[in-house]
C-alpha cells in the first residue's frame, strides 16, 4: 500500500526508483549503522590493531623503521621484556600512575562535597552553578594549564601570597624567598586536579541528584546525626558515581602529555612522554607501541573491575522486590 | 530541602574560586603593560594590537577554524547515525562490538590514539606511493580525519542519551499510522534530537578547535593549528601576548557556549510548554 501511495505522490525517475525503494524499505537502517561502523573500523580499530601488531615487531634501520620476524620467530617479545627490565619504563609507569591516583583522590575529596553541595542549592542557582562547572570544560585545555603556569611562577602574585603565608606561620630562620612550584610533581598533580575536576563532579552530581532524599530524612528522624547519615546512606548509594568519576579522571590522567610537558619535572619520565619520545626522537616504533599496549592493559584491569561491579549492582537491583 | 550545610557550601565556594581564579588572573595579566608576564606594570592593550598584527597567529587560527568546521560537521553526521543506531535499533549483528567501538575513543588516552593514527597514516601514505606513485603529505586532511574519528564518539554519547530520554511511543505511533521508517526519522526522530545535534556539533567544534595531542601527531609540515602554535610558544614560558590570545579564546568560546546554552534552554522550555498545552487540550 505504501508503495502505491509513494508512486502516486511523486512519480520517480526510472533509474532512482529502485534505489529509493530500497532505501525506504530497509536500506536506510543498514546505512545508518554501517556508515559510522565502517568509519570507526578504518580510522580507529585498524590503527589500533596495527599498533598492537607493531609491539611484537623489531626495530630496524629501514623505512618505515620496523619489521617482523627478524630473529626467526614472527612474534618478538623483546619489547615487553625490555619494558620489565629497563628502569626507565618502570619508573615512568610508577610515577604516572602515582600522580594520576593522587589526582583522582584529590578530585574525589573536592568534587564529592561540591557535587553534594550542588544538590542542596535552589533550582535556579543550581542551573547557573552547573553551567559554571561545565564552562571550563569547553574552554581550551591547553590554556587552562597555561593559566596555572602564570600563577605558579616564582614571582607571580599567587606564589608571593603563598610564600608570605608560609613565612608568617614558620619561625623567622625558616623563611624562604619563594616556593618552587613549577616543574615539580606537585604542579602536575595540582593542574591535573584542576583540569579533570569537572569530570569528577558531573557524574557524581548526576548520581547524587537521583538519590531519594526521604531516605536521608528517615535516617535523620530515627535519630542519626548528619555525618552518620552521610556515611550510612548517601555514600554507599553514590558508589557508582564515584567509580564513574574516578575512571574519567584516572584513565586520561595516566597518559597525560600536556600537563607534565608544561609544568612537570623534565627529568622525570612519564608514560605519555616516554611513548612520544620513543616514537619521535628514538624512532623506535615497536617500543612506543609496546608501551602503549602495556598502558592500555593496565587500564583494562580497572575497567573490567568496573563492569564486574556494575553487573553485580544490576543483579542485586533485579533481586530486590 | 532547605538545610544548607556550612561545610558543603564552603567547599563549593572554594571549588569555584579554584576554577576561576587562574583564568581571571590570566585575563587580568593580558592587559599588563610590563614585559614580564607575572608582575603588574600598569594597564595596556598593546599585546592585543601585537597579536592582530601577527600573520602567523591569524593563519593558524584560520586553519584551526576550517578544520573544526569540517570535522565537526562530518563528526555530527556520523555521530548522530551511530547514536540513532545504538538507541533505536535494538538488535543488529555486532551491536555489542559496535557500542564498544564507539565508547573506546572516549576513554583511550590521547597519546595512544595519536600514535596509532600517525602510524596508520604513514603506512597508508607509503602504500599510496608504492602502488600509484602518489605522494601525499600530512596536513589538513589527516588532521581532519583524526578529529572526526575522535569527536564523533562525543556526539554519539549526547544523541544516545537524548534518545534514551525521549518517548519512543511517538515514533511507534507514527509507524502504526503507516509512516515509512525514513519519514518517521525525518519528521519525528530528527526534530526530537535537533537540540542534541546542535550541542553535539558545538562540542565537536570546540574539541577540534582545542586539540593539541592528536593534532601534533597527525599534522605535517606547514600545517600549524592555533593550539599547536600556542603549545610551541608556551613551552618556552609565560608571555603577555599568549595571555591576550588566551583571553580572546576563553571569551569567544565562553560567550558562545553561554548563548547557545540559553537558546537551547529556551527552545526546550517552549517545546515542553507546547507539549503541556497539547496534553491539556486533549484532556
Amino acid at each position: 500500500m505504501t508503495e502505491i501511495s509513494a508512486a502516486n505522490t511523486a512519480p520517480p525517475k526510472p533509474r532512482t526508483a529502485r534505489l529509493r525503494r530500497w532505501f525506504h524499505r530497509r536500506g536506510w537502517a543498514d546505512l545508518t549503522i554501517a556508515t559510522p561502523y565502517v568509519w570507526l573500523t578504518i580510522f580507529f580499530l585498524l590503527p589500533f590493531m596495527i599498533v598492537t601488531a607493531m609491539s611484537f615487531a623489531s626495530r630496524t634501520p629501514t623505512s618505515p623503521p620496523f619489521s617482523f620476524g627478524v630473529d626467526g620467530s614472527f612474534l618478538n617479545f623483546e619489547n615487553f621484556a625490555r619494558l620489565l627490565e629497563d628502569d626507565l619504563y618502570r619508573r615512568a609507569f610508577l610515577i604516572s600512575i602515582r600522580n594520576a591516583a593522587l589526582a583522582t583522590l584529590l578530585c574525589l575529596l573536592i568534587g564529592y562535597p561540591m557535587a553534594l553541595g550542588l544538590t542542596r542549592v535552589s533550582r535556579s542557582a543550581r542551573n547557573v552553578l552547573l553551567m559554571l562547572v561545565i564552562l571550563p570544560f569547553w574552554t581550551s585545555f591547553l590554556l587552562r594549564v597555561y593559566a596555572w603556569m602564570g600563577l605558579m611562577g616564582t614571582n607571580s602574585w599567587f606564589n608571593r601570597l603563598l610564600t608570605s603565608i608560609y613565612n608568617g606561620l614558620v619561625p623567622d630562620d625558616w623563611a624562604i624567598r619563594s616556593i618552587q612550584m613549577m616543574h615539580t610533581n606537585f604542579a602536575v598533580v595540582l593542574v591535573t586536579v584542576y583540569s579533570y575536576l569537572p569530570f569528577m563532579i558531573l557524574p557524581l552530581y548526576a548520581n547524587l541528584e537521583k538519590l531519594d532524599l526521604t531516605l536521608d530524612e528517615a535516617a535523620m528522624d530515627l535519630g542519626s546525626r548528619p555525618f552518620r547519615v552521610f556515611l550510612d546512606v548517601t555514600l554507599p548509594l553514590s558508589i557508582p558515581g564515584i567509580i564513574a568519576g574516578a575512571m574519567l579522571v584516572f584513565i586520561p590522567a595516566c597518559g597525560e602529555l600536556i600537563i607534565p610537558g608544561l609544568v612537570g619535572n623534565p627529568s622525570q619520565p612519564m608514560i605519555g612522554r616516554v611513548i612520544s619520545d620513543e616514537f619521535a626522537s628514538a624512532r623506535d616504533w615497536p617500543m612506543a607501541s609496546a608501551v602503549s599496549v602495556a598502558l592500555l592493559f593496565l587500564m583494562v584491569g580497572p575497567m573490567m573491575l568496573y563492569t564486574h561491579f556494575e553487573a553485580k549492582a544490576q543483579e542485586k537491583k533485579a533481586m530486590e522486590p | 530541602m532547605n538545610r544548607r550545610p556550612v561545610f558543603l557550601m564552603s567547599v563549593l565556594a572554594f571549588g569555584f574560586a579554584f576554577f576561576y581564579v587562574p583564568i581571571l588572573s590570566m585575563i587580568v595579566f593580558s592587559f599588563n603593560n610590563a614585559r614580564l608576564a607575572t608582575v603588574w606594570g600598569g594597564f595596556s592593550t598593546k599585546w592585543y594590537a601585537k597579536l592582530f598584527a601577527n600573520d602567523q597567529v591569524l593563519d593558524a587560527a584560520w586553519l584551526s577554524v576550517r578544520i573544526a568546521l569540517t570535522s565537526a560537521t562530518v563528526a555530527t553526521i556520523l555521530g548522530t547515525m551511530a547514536g540513532i543506531a545504538l538507541a533505536r535499533f535494538r538488535r543488529f549483528r555486532g551491536r555489542t562490538f559496535f557500542s564498544g567501538l564507539v565508547t573506546a575513543p572516549l576513554i583511550m588516552p590521547e597519546v595512544i590514539t595519536g600514535i596509532s593514527t600517525l602510524i596508520f597514516f604513514i603506512l597508508i601514505s607509503n602504500l599510496l606511493e608504492a602502488a600509484f606513485g602518489w605522494k601525499t603529505q600530512r596536513g589538513f586532511t589527516t588532521i581532519t580525519l583524526a578529529h572526526i574519528t575522535f569527536s564523533l564518539t562525543f556526539v554519539t554519547a549526547i544523541i544516545q542519551s537524548r534518545l534514551r530520554d525521549a518517548d519512543i511511543a511517538v515514533e511507534e505511533a507514527a509507524m502504526d499510522l503507516g509512516s515509512r521508517p525514513w519519514q518517521v526519522m525525518k519528521d519525528i526522530t530528527l526534530p526530537i534530537i535537533s537540540p542534541a545535534i546542535l550541542s553535539g556539533w558545538l562540542l565537536a567544534f570546540t574539541i577540534s578547535l582545542d586539540d593539541v595531542v592528536i593534532t601534533s601527531f597527525t599534522t605535517g609540515p606547514g600545517s600549524t593549528t592555533l593550539p599547536i602554535l600556542i603549545w610551541s610558544k608556551v613551552k618556552l614560558g609565560v608571555t603577555p601576548d599568549i595571555n591576550a590570545l588566551a583571553t580572546i579564546t576563553v571569551c569567544v568560546v565562553g560567550l558562545g557556549v553561554i548563548i547557545a546554552g540559553i537558546l537551547l534552554n529556551r527552545a526546550e522550555r517552549r517545546r515542553d510548554l507546547d507539549a503541556q498545552m497539547a496534553y491539556r487540550a486533549n484532556e
